[in-house]
């Protein structure tokens, strides 16, 4: 593995404490992932494959039971780091009427820098940047009940971005929202990552959502199943049909159709599965 | 429908109460309200109530919003002022049966109705000019010297902060659940009070349990967001007093000497 990942996880277990008389079962079960700096990773699994622990072991809210969670060459076990690791990975959580604080858009934001101990002149102008960042600084003055599920999503996001962190890890950020709502938050996340450079791990159990990664972590009972970029992972459908995974339904359509004996090329987007398709149909006569 | 609570809603706005330090409109405020109930005549409650309508023109806010909050408790202004009919001295107005009506017991009447109502808008002047953080922010400030007492000032703030923030939020959800029982054939309107009151906990347990769950999900946020406690924590918006806030307070105090001086030379009414 990589040594200069700017998150390293090595070898992780984490076990919750066990229900009485019940034996404990090890949620993760020898995790290493190494991510690396400015890089938009999707971590992938369904329901209880250990993905949302993942996220906690990665801003310190966990500790693994087993194995070490580097943060920029930081352990995460060491207590007088805490607070530096988790400035420097934030973590957005799903429900976005949970994690605000303050009843003014703006004052939410400025929540962060306020526990950094951040003069007050420079909160000021990290709060209206982020908010910026996000395009919700027309809001700032704005209660937060009265936004949408998207744009509460950014308010957490640039609550986030306020404590000028390397990394953002969203765990299924987009769960609670309606298809525009997603798309806002989506196109915000890729954006911050392409212009700030903000490393972002994304967690999520919607395929689409994975194939705009540049990598995908596929993560099953507690083990990391796959990993490599998207047309790379999601071109082994059966193994992830095996472990009751979906895959982006243009991905399936080709599979199906490559099964019926079609020699088709494996496709993860509408558009490149349109394409893939009409290569087969006949040219249409202009009509005249 | 519940939603419309006019008291403790903040109105945004630019006006002079707007940018007057939160720590100076408390400490005004509350000693405004003092002075109402030291006023013992009509002169000097006629000053007091220029000055509250000076205040509800100067905060910019429409006067709808004032007239809500007046009428959420006309019912306790005119339920004291007719019990406060009947006390007091001076000449019988009117008899009905046993029961009698003098002087003083009218102008008592009239004190009290004017007393809670400008009580009412003034407070409302506060809450509606100031945003709940910075209104938390000011009473961190004020109650700070309680500390020598081992009192968890900033704590005790955050939570003020966090409830005035999840106030709306458990409203529409309050609503939601309730919409959700109905649809299930709970029956909230009908029936004794101990029935309704039974009705009432398929609401409160759903919702219990969904505040636990809000506190432990905002716990988590706030720790990802480097929370710890007070210590070593700066604001955004610091506050600081300045010239209006100087002028304030000498208006302030030049109306209460006024209330005071008229106490001591023209003849109390209540008597």
């Amino acid at each position: 593995m990589t040594e200069n990942g700017f998150i390293n996880a090595q070898d992780v277990m984490f076990a919750y404490e066990p229900e009485e008389g019940r034996e404990p079962r090890n949620v993760l079960d020898g995790v290493t992932i190494s991510i690396q700096r400015g890089e938009f990773v999707a971590l992938l699994g369904h329901n209880g494959s250990g993905k949302s622990t993942m996220a906690k072991m990665f801003n310190a809210m966990l500790l693994p039971t087993e194995g070490k969670v580097f943060v920029d060459g930081m352990d995460t076990v060491d207590e007088a780091v805490l607070y530096e690791i988790r400035r420097r990975v934030g973590l957005v959580l799903q429900n976005p009427d949970n994690q605000l604080v303050a009843s003014v858009v703006e004052e939410d934001v400025a929540f962060g820098p306020e526990n950094l101990g951040i003069p007050p002149e420079e909160i000021r102008v990290r709060v209206d940047e982020a908010l910026k960042a996000v395009g919700m600084y027309d809001f700032r003055l704005n209660a937060p009940y009265k936004l949408s599920g998207g744009q509460k999503q950014r308010i957490a996001i640039a609550g986030i971005i306020a404590m000028q962190p390397d990394c953002i890890v969203l765990d299924e950020p987009t769960a609670m929202l309606d298809p525009r709502g997603r798309s806002e938050v989506l196109e915000t996340i890729h954006r911050l990552n392409e212009e700030k450079g903000i490393t972002i791990v994304l967690i999520t159990h919607y395929m689409d959502e994975a194939v705009q990664a540049g990598r995908v972590i596929v993560m099953d009972g507690g083990h990391v199943l796959l990993e490599g970029g998207p047309r790379e992972v999601f071109s082994q459908v059966e193994l992830l049909k095996k472990h009751q995974l979906d895959v982006p339904q243009a991905t399936e359509l080709t599979y199906r159709l490559q099964g019926m004996g079609f020699p088709m090329p494996c496709t993860l987007t509408t558009e490149e599965c349109v394409e893939a398709l009409a290569a087969y149909l006949p040219p249409v006569q202009a009509v005249p | 429908m519940i939603r419309d609570i006019a008291l403790g809603q903040y109105i945004p706005g630019d006006s002079l109460v707007h940018r007057m330090d939160p720590r100076v409109k408390i400490v005004l405020v509350f000693l405004f309200i003092v002075f109402l109930f030291v006023a013992q005549n009509f002169v000097s409650l006629l000053l007091l109530v220029v000055s509250v309508a000076a205040c509800i023109l100067l905060s910019g806010v429409p006067m709808r919003h004032y007239l809500k909050s007046v009428k959420a408790i006309l019912f306790i202004v005119l339920f004291t002022s007719v019990l406060n009919l009947f006390y007091g001295g001076g000449e019988t107005l009117l008899k009905i049966g046993f029961m009698e009506i003098k002087s003083g017991g009218v102008s008592n009447a009239i004190f009290i109705a004017v007393r809670i109502i400008s009580l009412i808008l003034l407070s409302a002047v506060l809450t509606f000019t100031t945003s709940p953080t910075s209104l938390t922010d000011a009473i961190e400030r004020l109650m700070k010297p309680l500390k020598v007492f081992h009192i968890q000032v900033h704590e005790i703030a955050m939570m003020m902060t966090i409830a005035l923030r999840f106030v709306p939020t458990l409203l529409e959800e309050t609503d939601k659940i309730m919409s959700a029982q109905k649809a299930r054939g709970a029956d909230l309107e009908s029936g004794g009070l101990v029935q309704r009151a039974k009705a009432l906990l398929p609401i409160l347990i759903p919702l219990f349990v969904s505040s636990f769950r809000r506190a432990y999900d905002l716990a988590m946020a706030m720790e990802c967001r480097c929370y710890h406690g007070g210590e070593g924590r700066t604001k955004m918006k610091v506050l600081h007093a300045g010239k209006r806030d100087a002028v304030a307070c000498v208006v302030v105090v030049v109306i209460c000497a006024a209330v005071v001086v008229s106490n001591i030379v023209l003849p109390t009414v209540l008597s």
